[in-house]
């Protein structure tokens, strides 16, 4: 399925579970209202002056892990900020869980936000930070002191908490926001770009953390420039480009949408000879190239699922004993080159 | 149900108790702030200046139980001329205006925004921070300065104050200067919603509560010092120009002084309410 937007079409990789990403440009009140588990994003706008932020953007996003990418100026804070009432769409509606984010007294028991702001109240030390937010709240010192131990354990940083956050180092800086934004145990995580700054041990903690908030039934929504990281937490992609949603959805879903880029395939097996010379034989195989240890080849098919069939019958029929056949360009670094690669190099 | 019953009911609905904890902790928050911060040291200056200055006095000239009278007369120019229209005017203005555009440029705002606080709550929450802050620091100022010109004149000062009019003016100048304070404050604070740069609306304000007197007498019901005017306990002779400061062209009742400058807040906050809900952060246009 794909969704014309302007001049630019928006690939959307649903086919495969109704739990992902969907179009919402079609979404009357009625089904909106059935959608009050998702966070909805309705023919969304938004300008500065003459400046694009986001344009015509429609989605449904569902609980788990979505991640959101694309290269500098692509729109991704604008999409969050939008979210989370810091800034005013031109037009469209947003809401989260139900909720339009014009309304933070109810918007923000259900969603914590992580923003790439690197800034502070002045002369906070951490405890305090992530304390006094929960007062903010409403509630009371000692549930307030009790959520700030519990969250501040889970983001490793019960050591340094009382040391003032002027001092902290980057990656820590990081850490005390993310602790800020699940402390009061949100439905609904916002994180833009929270990897940034965190050294290789607490990037795979964080990407732990993350993958089990998304798995606890959260909506969990990242932003992020590292697309390997992306492709390993996420369970669904929206990559965006110069304020346009150009792809949404399963990534593996999305790559099949991609027509004019031929799926790469990587089959090891016992013959390799033989299966490139079978395969190439077929329409939907461009390419079958051996790889240079000559244990395996390379197939590049406009249809990955043909190909499947094919390789089937052909175990069967030649005695191939096949080692392993994985996709080796359904990930979201690829999806990424394909879309959007060409016209933003740098990410 | 009436509409007034429906009214009563609706209120009673509201979650106060929760509001209440809210506007606690921004007061704990904001008020550290605003007492401690070394960008605040103007501040301090302005509302203990006078008290150096009277404190000079003192030391110098011999007190004289026959100077009282005078020297209450000189009191009563420092409150009117430099406490309320410059040192609690100027006070307000850099204290109130820093509540939303100080945490904009301190890039913090948005850590208020992202909590489940109503806007208009934590508008008035920051209100609040800013008049104990204006009302303690420049309410100590006054008291300062009053303790320090009538404390040198020894017991006739305290026959002054105890058995006199002394405490009765102490409390109109305290009280004029809570009054100053929340309704410049509420002026200052929907101004710095609006416009980034606070000497321009400054100005504005400065020139409308100064000029205000030559306007017809409604006009100048939308202006905080023509209410104050009125509840300054000691009347200054003034000739030419400087009546333009202390004279009421037509005054109003006490009680209607009193409510003025607060009714006046009161309108004045309930459209920064309206604006606060409508601000974005966009902390790279600052």
């Amino acid at each position: 399925m794909s969704t014309v937007l302007g001049d630019r079409e928006q690939v959307t990789g649903n086919r495969e579970q109704p739990e992902s990403i969907v179009s919402t440009a079609s979404i009357s009140s009625t089904q909106a209202a059935c959608l009050e588990n998702r966070i909805l994003l309705q023919n969304v706008s938004k300008f500065y002056g003459e400046v694009l932020g986001v344009n015509r953007v429609n989605l449904s996003i569902p609980p788990g892990v979505t991640g959101l990418v694309g290269p500098n100026g692509s729109g991704k804070t604008t999409l969050m900020n939008l979210m989370t009432g810091l800034i005013r769409p031109t037009q469209g509606r947003i809401t989260v869980l139900g909720i339009p984010p014009d309304r933070p007294e109810e918007l923000f028991r259900k969603v914590g936000y992580c923003a790439q702001f690197d800034s502070f109240p002045k002369g906070v030390t951490g405890f305090s930070f992530v304390y006094n937010t929960l007062r903010l709240h409403g509630l009371d010192d000692r549930e307030s002191a009790r959520l700030t131990f519990e969250a501040l354990e889970r983001v490793s940083m019960t050591e340094a908490a009382n040391r003032k956050v002027a001092g902290y180092s980057k990656g820590m800086r990081q850490r005390i926001r993310l602790a800020q934004a699940i402390a009061h145990h949100p439905t609904v995580l916002i994180l833009d770009e929270p990897l940034n700054g965190l050294d290789p041990m607490a990037r795979a903690e964080s990407l732990e953390l993350f993958q089990a908030l998304g798995k606890e039934g959260l909506h969990v929504i990242i932003s992020s420039h590292i697309l390997h990281e992306v492709d390993k937490m996420s369970d669904q992609v929206i990559l965006m480009s110069s304020g346009y949603v150009v792809a949404e959805g399963q990534i593996h879903a999305v790559r099949t949408e991609v027509k004019e880029h031929p799926m790469q395939i990587l089959v090891r097996c016992s013959d390799p000879n033989l299966l490139a010379s079978r395969v190439f034989a077929q329409d939907h195989v461009v390419e079958a190239k051996l790889v240079d240890d000559g244990k395996g080849v390379l197939v590049r098919t406009r249809d990955a699922d043909a190909f499947y069939l094919l390789l089937n019958q052909l175990v069967v029929k030649d005695n191939i004993s096949l080692e392993t056949v994985a996709p080796a360009d359904d990930d979201v670094n690829s999806v990424y080159q394909y879309l959007i690669g060409s016209e933003n190099k740098t990410i | 149900m009436s509409r007034f019953a429906q009214l009563r009911k609706s209120f009673a609905e509201q979650p106060w108790e929760l509001w209440t904890r809210q506007i606690t902790a921004i007061l704990r928050m904001d008020l550290r702030k605003n007492f401690f911060s070394r960008r605040g040291i103007w501040i301090y200056l302005l509302a203990f200046a006078p008290v150096v200055i009277i404190t000079l006095h003192a030391i110098i000239d011999r007190a004289d139980p026959n100077q009282i009278h005078t020297d209450t007369e000189v009191l009563a120019g420092i409150f009117q001329f430099f406490y309320l229209r410059f040192g609690i005017f100027f006070g307000c203005l850099g204290i109130f205006t820093w509540l939303f555009r100080g945490e904009v440029i301190e890039k913090s705002l948005h850590y208020y925004f992202l909590a489940p606080v109503k806007r208009e709550v934590l508008l008035l929450g920051k209100f609040v921070g800013g008049v104990v802050t204006s009302v303690t620091l420049f309410g100590l100022g006054v008291l300062a300065s009053f303790s320090v010109m009538y404390g040198h004149f020894g017991s006739a000062g305290q026959y002054y104050v105890f058995s006199g009019p002394g405490m009765g003016q102490l409390l109109a100048y305290l009280s004029v200067t809570a009054l100053a304070c929340i309704g410049y404050g509420s002026i200052f604070l929907m101004l710095s919603l609006l416009i980034k740069n606070p000497i321009i609306p400054a100005a504005i304000v400065l020139g409308w509560e100064t000029f205000s007197p030559v306007l017809p007498s409604l006009v100048q019901r939308f202006s905080v010092t023509y209410y104050l005017k009125q509840l300054c306990p000691v009347s200054i002779p003034a000739d030419g120009l400087l009546a333009l400061f202390t004279v009421v062209s037509e005054p109003v009742s006490t009680y209607a002084a009193i409510m003025g400058p607060i009714v006046l807040a009161a309108l004045v906050l309930a459209l920064a309410c309206k604006f606060v809900r409508r601000f974005e952060i966009s902390y790279v246009a600052e």
